[in-house]
């Protein structure tokens, strides 16, 4: 990656300003406007972006991170030329493609050359130079046997896969992607992502609309973080990735289902819990194979003795994945006297899947562990990355080889 | 899945030094008109296969509709209404207003809601705004084109003699173009703020229809009242259908010069038609770098 890499800067961006105007009514017509004039000069102002400056090396991967309305398409849009910046400048070095949405202008009633030549002269491409390629464009969509089937005819599969052709056709110098672009079955987007790196050690800069940090980790060299229409931070992307999950935190917190998920009876109490790395540093982010420390500190109000102490990390579709229970280590978890302070500390090598990961934990008297003294549901999250995660729910130590047949066993069986 | 290496054709990666320029944001043309040519005869030229797709006749369809009208205007004005008895071939001259009629009305009245229709392409990709409006009067052309061999198809059977004043229909359609793209321009943007646009346009039309000499010719119009019959010149496609039937049809049709009172007032058509267009111009070009939030 980064063949080419010079100190040119592709893109800059200087202290761009956004504000869309958001009347309190629309008026569309000129009877509202006349009849409801004063009404309408109020209505509110949403500064989409406020004084956003940065610059992208040319043949730089980089992200642009954020939650819902941070401000991030705003941004790609002035970029890709469809809005126009209030305030400030933006510039770049050579052409400019977008990928907002693959297929604009796709018509369901054309066959798969008249939308290919279409799409591609409106990319930039020349309708010559379009036509030329358009049998690469469906060899690589692997849609030769419907040339001439209308597109209404198409399966949605089907489309994103020619438009996606098409779109890497537009021989630009910067990519504008836009995370809508992430769609299709898991092969499609390793695909899509195998041309990024492609484009990328062809010298392409690309600019990368995502809130999945797990993308940015992997791809980005380097990644802006955007909070209403702000930057927060810049440079690093497992840095990035930290503060996007810092800035979802407050929210999480004072959602009600979040502290109401607290519960018990007083007896003992979790004081603290938090994750860290081998060295004691405070950590959310983990990458697979990592060692990852999980911290607590325990209070107890009565004497018990063994309470079972459950500690769980559940992703994001509410599983389960791992979960340590005191009740099924030999030495249990021991005698506490009221008034007992403890610390508890759980080492172990991340294996889990790249995502978002709550954890959980539970203090309750020995026995069926439905007599809950403490419990403390999604006290934090974390967040898993991974340069190389094949798509399976855990990541687990492995060796692969591929040897001509018959010297495998040789090996291992010695 | 087998990841197939995509076309990336070898003179796909020249060497170039690409120099950093500012991004101006979307606007109505922009110094790319080539790409401006290019993308509006592309989306042109799809819109009119689209239009006759899957149909058996195709592109005869599109002749039938003046032929139709204009069979059923040939049996009311010559056989029941006596207008245009004492003109030569009066059916020619009532086509040939039809066809150019059509034009205007099927340029401008497209052009109301084409930049909404396409929402899509505003929204998600930067290129000349301009490029959307003057697709739809560019697909009126190619009809027109059409339409236009009918008439002359027509005008040879009925025992028109052709001649070199012929020629000068090219110019007067060249200007029929301009002031339709004008008003293309104008109402397109126009819409985006304003939807009355879209009904306030059809009646204008309509009496567009009456007031551009179609069906009444100019000598009726005349007989009774002569200022009515000059300031109905006065508008450009009344001017425009005029000149034509002189050019095409007989000299027995005044040329428009004549029928305005003078060759030096036809400065007022002419001046109106430029007007419209710079005005279409300058309102779209104003618009377009908002286009995309307005909508």
């Amino acid at each position: 990656m980064g063949t080419q890499r010079t100190v040119a800067p592709a893109v800059v961006v200087e202290r761009v300003c956004k504000t869309f105007h958001m009347p309190a009514e629309q008026a569309h017509t000129l009877k509202e406007r006349v009849l409801r004039a004063r009404q309408l000069r109020g209505g509110s102002r949403f500064d989409a972006l406020q004084d956003v400056s940065f610059s992208v090396d040319q043949g730089e991967f980089f992200g642009i991170v954020g939650r819902n309305g941070s401000g991030k398409s705003t941004l790609l849009k002035c970029l890709a030329g469809i809005y126009r910046a209030d305030e400030g400048r933006l510039l770049a070095a050579g052409r400019i493609a977008t990928f907002i949405e693959l297929g604009v202008g796709f018509n369901p009633d054309l066959a798969a050359r008249d939308n290919v030549v279409l799409n591609a002269t409106m990319l930039g491409l020349s309708p010559a130079a379009a036509r030329a390629r358009f049998d690469h464009i469906i060899a690589f969509a692997e849609l030769e046997e419907f040339v001439d089937l209308k597109l209404k005819n198409y399966s949605s599969g089907m489309l994103v896969r020619l438009a996606f052709a098409t779109a890497i056709q537009a021989d630009a110098d910067i990519l504008l992607i836009d995370e809508v672009l992430a769609v299709g079955d898991a092969a499609f987007q390793q695909k899509c992502f195998d041309v990024f790196d492609r484009l990328q050690e062809e010298g392409r800069t690309i600019l990368f609309v995502t809130h999945d940090m797990g993308n940015v980790v992997r791809f980005c060299r380097r990644a802006l973080l955007l909070d209403h229409g702000r930057m927060v931070s810049i440079g690093d992307p497992q840095d990035i990735a930290r503060d996007y999950l810092r800035l979802n935190f407050p929210e999480e917190s004072e959602r009600p289902g979040t502290t109401a998920s607290r519960s018990g009876d007083g007896s003992a109490r979790i004081e603290d819990a938090w994750s860290e790395d081998e060295g004691g540093t405070r950590r959310t982010t983990f990458l697979t194979t990592e060692t990852c420390v999980f911290r607590a500190r325990l209070s107890f109000a009565e004497t018990v003795e063994q309470p079972n102490i459950n500690i769980v990390w559940v992703n994001e579709h509410g599983q389960n994945v791992f979960a340590v229970s005191t009740a099924a280590e030999p030495r249990g978890s021991g005698s506490f006297r009221a008034g007992d302070v403890v610390d508890l500390r759980l080492s172990f090598v991340m294996s889990l899947a790249p995502g978002d990961y709550d954890v959980s934990m539970v203090v309750s008297r020995p026995g069926s562990g439905l007599d809950i003294m403490d419990r403390w549901e999604r006290m934090f999250a974390v967040l898993i990355t991974s340069a190389n995660a094949a798509g399976g729910l855990a990541e687990l130590p492995h060796e692969l080889t591929i040897q001509p047949a018959g010297t495998i066993e040789l090996e291992h069986s010695a | 899945m087998s990841v197939s290496t995509p076309a990336a054709p070898a003179a796909a990666a020249p060497v170039r030094v690409p120099v950093l320029q500012e991004i101006r944001g979307p606007s109505a043309l922009t110094s790319d008109c080539r790409r401006f040519l290019v993308l509006t005869r592309t989306i042109a030229v799809m819109e009119f296969k689209l239009r006759f797709f899957g149909s058996v006749l195709g592109y005869l369809w599109l002749l039938m509709r003046p032929l139709m009208l204009f069979g059923v205007l040939v049996v009311v004005f010559t056989q029941i209404i006596p207008v245009g008895d004492d003109l030569q071939h009066f059916e020619v001259a009532l086509l040939l207003g039809i066809v150019l009629y059509t034009f205007f009305a099927e340029a401008t009245g497209g052009a109301v809601t084409c930049v909404m229709d396409r929402e899509n392409l505003v929204r998600k990709i930067h290129f000349p705004r301009l490029v959307i409006p003057m697709a739809v009067v560019l697909v009126a052309c190619f009809n027109l084109c059409l339409n236009l061999v009918v008439v002359v198809g027509f005008a040879l059977a009925f025992g028109v003699t052709p001649t070199l004043s012929w020629l000068g229909l090219v110019p007067l359609m060249v200007g029929l173009a301009i002031f339709s793209s004008g008003l293309a321009m104008l109402l397109s943007a126009l819409y985006v703020r304003y939807r009355d646009i879209e009904p306030i346009w059809d009646v204008v039309l309509q009496v567009t229809f009456y007031g551009s000499l179609i069906l009444v010719p100019y000598e009726a119009v005349r007989a009774k009242s002569e200022s009515a019959a000059s300031v109905l010149v006065a508008n450009p496609l009344g001017a425009v259908i005029q000149e034509s039937r002189h050019l095409l049809i007989d000299p027995s049709y005044v040329s428009a010069g004549t029928a305005i009172g003078g060759s030096a007032r036809l400065l007022v058509p002419l001046a109106l038609l430029v007007f419209t267009f710079v005005l279409g111009l300058w309102v779209f070009n104003r618009e377009a770098p908002r286009i995309a939030e307005e909508l």
